[in-house]
């Protein structure tokens, strides 16, 4: 055996952990059993507190079978209570989880009242986490359930991915759905025990939650996310069991784990809220402009029999749309560097590109009014709040299809724009 | 469970509680109490476990509170859990509305990391008295020496502490009681009504969350966790209207602490433990035996049911046998043996038999009139049913008797009259026999 120090051992351990609990931590909040850590943590107290009464050993090995046995009837007896009662998941949980430490305290202080006081300790780190307490025994039992748990995914992944995304049809296609959905929630259960003298009874919970939900955040595939969960919780564990400063361990390592879902939540590509805020802005700017043009379209549009770059006022505009003035300008400059619009001290003229854009958006609304009115018996002085929601979101191929339908003989194809004939010959297709 | 009961009220008649004990038991009880209203609105809306999550997520607040401050007075700490426990329930809402996060799991993230905010916060403190062991389990043995005087009269700070988060609970409660029961039953009907669910829920929030903090002291965080959800689930198995269920749960909440009491007394063992697991208790026995929604319950209506059916079946099968004109008549076994010959068939024999509907003529049996006229009313339905699916649902003839065998016993004479006039001619059944009027 090499000899490690304990500040090595306890790093390992850590990081061992955060890998395993992020790896079946991924399937419990799959499942919507997040807090099944929670409860589980808890619920071992009584088991450990027992276990130590029934053998007066110590050992953790022995600890841990109690634990995971009281785990296992909190598990049973809350999902016998949601079946058979009128009792919902969450307040069975909470019934089991403060119960069953509630049993847990009580037997504990039975263990400290009747020994002379102090011979309980190794009983509490398993309710606060004690990782300085740390033997290499304890390592060696984390590593082999820790692997027992890895080889067991690997082995049933088919199976687990499955009942993890729909376990009505998984039980539909003749797989053993309760006895898979119960082997997952063993291994939570495992784990937890084993990670619990580490971390403590609250902490663990965020182990199984915290690298499993950041890993969502990153990906939509299972493999991904199982490797990217062991990565993420592998990284917390150690960072954490690190940190020191007179800063507990278990804290430390949730408070890493915490630290990196906070930096996925804002950078992940997807759901993360830097790009979520990007395409937020990005829709205003769009819907703000879109509004723009359609009042400058209005406000013109008796001169458009006359000239291609009709002009209106500033404060007219202002009038029709109800903005600040600050606002209009940033609006109108930006449209100007878009060429759709010139701004001469009060006065706003559209250019001819800017003409046929909003041309195109007092079309839309009309469009989607006229449709209201035809299709949903809406009032003609109802339509123009609804069209202001809808205008900006109609793809081309549904205002093809509102022409369509408005056209006065039904059945008619939509318009097309006038296109010129080719100046030269073209090449009509082979039939 | 009840055994243990017993032998404790014994204990407590042999050794009348001291003045101590008394003071214990009614601060448990009325901690117990206030944190019981609230609980009833927490397992409405599903949200028992953010009692859980609120009693943990406030220690940040409170070491934050006093940070800034430097002082136990009560006024910052309540402040700061006040905040804690909003900003947990107002980033659980965010993490699940706006980044789509599993509702559980939000909330699991929330106080955990809060929770390991809250105690990295404390060991940074120097000279902070600060129990983990307390915040887990209180001390409530120790109530009764911290009194503050009221009218002359020397109370526990913890109760009077107590009393008053009751007396505040009880009044927003009573003040906004429709808005908060249509948005416990029906969020969004609530808000479409003008009655905002998002802000109850934030009103209900801050109400846990003061709760919490003020019985934190005194009983520790797991009776707080214990009394928000365990009372509340208990009376929610036991009463259908919201008035009865929160004053229910109060008093469960109330009599789980009692009885907690007298249980740590009697095994010299953990006070508010043992409440707990007294919560606990009453609970698995509401589950069990529940009037409406017990296991138990549940069980003896199914057998009573199945009990019916049997009879039911046993005089069809000897009306039948009637009708063939046999001379035959069944004994006892053969009639067990013809409903499958369970016990539950010779119960039900049995029951017929007291009813007087079937008679005993020495070996065999026979009919009573009472029980050829229900035997014929069942026939009448078995058959008319029959009728019906052949005629409205075009079923095949050796596919009618099964469903018409299941449906029989249910067919009330509500039923059996539209069915009749649904087929205003029938006189016999698809196979050919008469339906007895």
């Amino acid at each position: 055996m090499i000899a490690l120090s304990l500040a090595a051992k306890v790093m390992l351990g850590a990081g061992l952990l955060g890998a395993v609990a992020g790896v079946v931590g991924a399937f419990a909040v799959l499942r919507g059993r997040s807090l099944a850590g929670d409860m589980l943590a808890h619920a071992a107290l009584p088991g450990v507190v027992l276990a130590f009464m029934l053998t007066g050993s110590r050992n953790l090995a022995t600890l841990s079978a109690g634990a995971l046995a009281t785990g296992l009837a909190a598990i049973g007896l809350m999902t016998l209570a949601v079946r058979w009662t009128r009792t919902k998941e969450d307040a069975a949980i909470g019934t089991a989880l403060s119960t069953f430490f509630g049993l847990g305290v009580v037997l504990l202080s039975r263990v400290t009242r009747s020994e002379a006081g102090g011979n309980s300790a190794g009983l509490n780190s398993f309710l606060f986490g004690e990782p300085g307490n740390m033997l290499t025994s304890d390592l060696v039992l984390l590593a082999v359930v820790g692997g027992a748990a890895l080889v067991i995914v690997v082995l049933l992944f088919k199976e687990f991915r499955l009942v993890s995304f729909d376990p009505d049809f998984a039980a539909s296609q003749g797989w053993p759905a309760t006895g898979i959905d119960l082997t997952m929630m063993a291994l939570v259960a495992a784990i937890t025990i084993v990670g619990l003298p580490m971390v403590g009874v609250v902490l663990m919970a965020a182990m199984i939650i915290l690298p499993a939900i950041t890993a969502r955040l990153w990906t939509h595939r299972l493999q991904t996310l199982l490797m990217l969960a062991a990565a993420l919780g592998a990284v917390a564990g150690a960072v954490g069991a690190r940190v020191g400063h007179g800063i507990p361990a278990g804290p430390a390592i949730v408070l890493t784990a915490a630290g990196l879902f906070l930096i996925s939540l804002l950078a992940a590509p997807e759901q993360g809220l830097v790009v979520r805020a990007i395409h937020e802005l990005r829709l205003r700017r769009r819907v703000a402009q879109d509004h723009l043009l359609r009042s400058l379209f209005e406000l013109t549009e008796s001169q458009l029999a006359e000239t291609y770059e009709p002009v209106t006022q500033f404060k007219l505009l202002r009038a029709d749309r109800h903005w600040s003035a600050s606002r209009l300008r940033r609006l109108l400059d930006r449209n100007q560097l878009q060429g759709l619009l010139t701004v001469a001290g009060d006065s706003v003229r559209l250019t001819p590109v800017g003409v046929r854009a909003a041309a195109e958006a007092a079309r839309r609304h009309r469009l989607w009014e006229l449709y209201m009115m035809r299709f949903a018996g809406a009032a003609s002085d109802h339509v123009d709040r609804s069209a202001d929601d809808v205008e900006h979101m109609l793809p081309a191929s549904v205002l093809l299809e509102l022409e369509a339908e408005l056209s006065t003989a039904p059945g008619q194809r939509a318009s097309l724009p006038p296109v010129p004939p080719s100046p030269h010959p073209t090449e009509e297709p082979a039939p | 469970m009840i055994g243990f009961a017993w032998g404790s009220a014994a204990a407590l008649a042999l050794a009348w509680p001291s003045t101590a004990d008394w003071w214990i038991m009614a601060t448990g009880a009325v901690t117990a109490a206030s944190c019981a209203v609230l609980g009833a609105f927490l397992v409405l809306r599903r949200m028992s476990m953010m009692g859980d999550a609120i009693s943990h997520s406030v220690l940040p607040g409170l070491a934050a509170a006093f940070l800034l401050t430097r002082s136990y007075s009560i006024g910052p700490l309540l402040a700061g859990a006040l905040v804690a426990g909003l900003l947990t329930a107002l980033l659980t809402q965010t993490l699940h509305r706006y980044v789509r996060l599993p509702a559980d799991a939000s909330m699991g993230v929330v106080f955990t990391s809060l929770f390991a905010l809250g105690v990295v916060l404390i060991t940074q403190v120097k000279g902070v008295h600060f129990d983990r062991q307390c915040v887990f389990e209180g001390a409530i043995e120790l109530a009764p020496l911290y009194t503050i005087s009221i009218a002359g009269i020397e109370a526990p700070r913890a109760l009077v502490v107590a009393g008053v988060v009751l007396a505040i609970n009880a009044a927003v409660l009573l003040l906004l009681w429709k808005e908060m029961k249509l948005s416990a039953f029906d969020p969004a009907l609530s808000t479409t009504m003008g009655f905002p669910a998002g802000l109850m829920h934030y009103v209900l929030m801050s109400l846990v969350a003061l709760t919490a903090v003020a019985s934190f002291e005194a009983v520790g965080s797991i009776l707080v966790v214990a009394m928000l959800i365990v009372p509340a689930a208990t009376a929610h198995l036991l009463a259908d209207r919201l008035g009865a269920m929160v004053l229910l749960s109060a008093g469960l909440g109330a009599a789980s602490s009692v009885l907690g009491f007298a249980l740590a007394s009697h095994f010299d063992t953990n006070i508010a433990g043992m409440m707990a697991v007294a919560a606990g208790g009453l609970y698995g026995l509401a589950a069990l035996f529940s009037p409406r929604y017990g296991v138990v319950s549940a069980v003896i209506r199914n057998a009573r049911l199945a009990l019916r059916v049997i009879r039911d079946d046993l005089l069809g099968v000897m009306y039948r046998l009637e009708e063939l004109a046999v001379d035959r008549r069944l004994t006892s076994r053969d009639a067990v043996q013809a409903v499958g010959g369970s016990p539950l068939a010779r119960w039900g024999l049995a029951g017929l038999i007291r009813r007087r509907q079937v008679l005993r003529r020495g070996e065999t049996l026979e009919l009573s009139p009472e029980g050829r006229a229900a035997a014929q009313q069942l026939v009448r339905a078995h058959r008319l049913w029959e009728n019906y699916l052949v005629q409205y649902l075009g079923l095949p003839l050796d596919h009618v008797h099964e469903p018409a065998h299941r449906v029989e016993h249910f067919l009330d004479p509500e039923l059996q009259a539209s069915l009749e006039r649904k087929l205003p001619d029938a006189t016999h059944d698809p196979h050919g026999r008469d339906i007895p009027s």
